[in-house]
């Protein structure tokens, strides 16, 4: 599936954002994202996954410049747009774009469904003339499978997956190279869903998008993923070809991800071992010391409080950043620290 | 061939409206208010008598059997008499009320306007600048409405007035100025949550200027608040207008306004009533109406806010 080369080129990114904590009191700082790194090749889909506070949707914005990161490089096409001004940047945008997790609050509740549209072509491609850009608007309509009857419709008329489709529309008008998916289908129904996760694969292969895939069910991003990496509290976990991961997970959390999925066959789900992983995600103001993971593993042990993990090449593909992925991976029975298994 | 059931000629139909493309209008959130606001029987009811008393103020003062400068020397405090054409009586100085009546209620409607369009339009930018842009900017430029809150208005304007002289402009310019304070602190605070709303975030993807931002994206969304304030700043402003010119701060004889009225009818209310009752009910009725057109409003333009 890939094409080619890498089009898109994360390099040790990291985002930190102060919390101001009262007046004349030192800001709490939050580390968002700590140390990215990775590639994307051109027509490639490269699932992100984690936990709600992982970092996930920062990192979306970090790819395009809707927040800037506060270290590391974003390269694009092996330009950095962390340094780009901001009237540069506005060039790379027609490339770039995004498709939010939220349908209706991403839409403009004052604006007609084809100024919606529009709208990235009169900023991007302002050359054209109100006839181009309503022809334009009504071929993508067409194309995200929306009735070009309803252009002049509101959004609040819409349900949630026509208005997906809506954002979806806005986001392929300008033709763009790479969309970011943030949590497209997370706030629909099962059965829609499905109908726009085959939208955008069609659509991928229709105008030969590469995708960011932004969610936390592993299900979905399976769905769509080439690779996938894994996020916990800002850090990057595991990296991994989609079936390497899914057939055979390195490290422990992605492992208790996996076994967590739910299975729709009721005799395969009371089969099955799942490693239940307790606690919640700590807070990432305050991070554990150490592997970030190491309060909720059940494989932990001293060490893992007193060194952090490095990210370690698997093989040629993969990486992952675990002091004990080897001796996990050759059977090393849990720890009773943290974890319980059932 | 037509088919028994008539499908092809629906079919060949929306094909055909298609291909024109007739798209049907979209119903839009302004079209909902107003049809829940014409469903409010008080807010209707307030909108006819508003409408009628600014119609009967800017048009019937040319039907007006009296001049409101004239004076008639054969009729000094005179209770109303349709023989003479004083309907509703003449004042101490033997000038016909309802002219001046007339003549008062449209400074009173002038001033409000202006002054609302002034808090409106000042109000609605400043806010919205520093709602968008936040940090050091928001902080400085609310540090100086604060500022500006702080200071006693009527201080304010008796300077200006001790400085300028007595003048219609001098009076917009002085309840303008303390009416966008308000009006501008609302607005950040919608500009605040509307901001961090995805569909901001979409038009910076689409590479969106911040001032086409907030022109095309955070002001229209703005316009509940916006207006339902501005219906109810138009009521005050008549107030603090009355206000100021019963402490003599306000228009110029000969020149009037509903407070210069009110407040030359209320010492002799007892031997001359009619000099305070007749301005007296055009001013409440006015701030009623407008009241109930605020509320109104409010309810048509947040119907889930109630």
């Amino acid at each position: 599936m890939s094409a080619a080369g890498p089009i898109l080129s994360v390099q040790n990114v990291g985002k930190i954002f102060g919390l101001s904590a009262g007046f004349l009191r030192k800001p709490l700082i939050l580390k968002a994202l700590s140390d990215i790194s990775f590639t994307v090749n051109e027509g490639e889909t490269l699932g992100i996954v984690g936990e709600s506070g992982c970092g996930k949707s920062t990192l979306g914005r970090c790819i395009l410049q809707l927040l800037t990161p506060d270290e590391g490089k974003v390269l694009w096409l092996g330009r950095d747009l962390t340094t780009l001004p901001a009237g540069e940047m506005r060039k790379h945008r027609r490339d770039l774009q995004i498709i939010f997790q939220d349908p209706l609050a991403s839409l403009n509740p004052r604006m007609t469904v084809g100024g919606i549209i529009a709208d990235p072509l009169r900023t991007l491609m302002p050359e054209l003339s109100q006839k181009q850009r309503r022809a334009k608007v009504i071929e993508m309509m067409e194309a995200v499978g929306l009735l070009p009857e309803m252009i002049n419709r509101y959004p609040h008329e819409f349900s949630g997956g026509q208005a997906q489709r809506i954002g979806i529309a806005r986001a392929l008008i300008t033709e763009p190279k790479l969309i970011v998916c943030d949590e497209p289908v997370s706030a629909l129904d099962v059965s829609i869903q499905a109908q726009i996760l085959n939208l955008l694969s069609e659509l991928r292969e229709r105008f030969n998008l590469t995708l960011v895939f932004i969610s936390h069910d592993l299900s979905v991003v399976r769905h769509v993923s080439d690779r996938i990496m894994v996020l916990y509290l800002g850090r990057m976990i595991e990296y991994a070809p989609r079936d390497d991961l899914y057939n055979d997970a390195k490290h422990p959390y992605t492992r208790a991800l996996l076994s967590a999925v739910p299975v729709p066959d009721p005799r395969l789900a009371r089969a099955r071992q799942i490693t239940e992983l307790v606690g919640e995600i700590p807070s990432p103001i305050n991070p554990p010391s150490g592997c970030t993971f190491r309060t909720r593993c059940p494989y932990a042990l001293p060490l893992c409080a007193e060194k952090r993990p490095e990210i370690e090449p698997v093989d040629a593909e993969r990486t992952v950043a675990c002091h004990r992925w080897r001796e996990i991976a050759d059977g090393a029975p849990p720890t009773q620290h943290a974890g319980a298994s059932a | 061939m037509a088919g028994i059931t008539g499908k092809d000629r629906t079919l060949t139909a929306y094909a055909d409206t298609l291909e024109r493309l007739d798209a049907p209008k979209g119903r839009s959130l302004t079209q909902d208010a107003m049809r829940r606001l014409i469903a409010n029987r008080a807010a209707l009811i307030s909108i006819f008598l508003v409408t009628a008393i600014v119609l009967i103020a800017f048009v019937g003062s040319y039907f007006v059997p009296w001049d409101g400068t004239k004076v008639d020397w054969g009729a000094i405090r005179k209770p109303p008499n349709f023989e003479s054409g004083h309907y509703l009586g003449t004042d101490q100085n033997g000038r016909d009320l309802l002219a001046r009546l007339l003549q008062g209620t449209q400074m009173s409607l002038i001033v409000a306007g202006v002054a609302t369009v002034v808090s409106v339009v000042v109000g609605v930018v400043y806010g919205a600048i520093s709602g968008y842009f936040g940090g050091r900017v928001d902080a400085l430029m609310m540090r100086f409405v604060d500022i500006m809150y702080a200071l006693p208005y009527i201080l304010f304007v008796i300077i200006l007035v001790v400085i300028f002289g007595r003048s219609p402009v001098l009076l917009f310019v002085g309840i303008g100025l303390l009416e966008w304070l308000t009006m501008a602190r609302i607005v950040r605070g919608q500009t605040l949550s509307f901001k961090e709303k995805e569909f901001v975030e979409a038009a910076r993807a689409g590479g969106a200027k911040p001032f086409t931002i907030i022109m095309r994206h955070i002001v229209p969304n703005l316009t509940g608040p916006v207006v339902i304030y501005a219906t109810l700043t138009v009521p005050e402003i008549i107030i603090v207008e009355s206000f100021l010119s019963y402490l003599g701060l306000g228009v110029q004889e000969p020149l009037t306004s509903l407070g210069t009225l009110i407040s030359n009818g209320a010492p002799v209310a007892e031997v001359l009533p009619w000099l305070l009752v007749a301005p007296a009910i055009v001013l409440v009725t006015l701030l009623l109406c407008l009241s109930y057109i605020g509320d109104g409003l409010r309810d048509a333009l947040d119907p889930k806010d109630r």
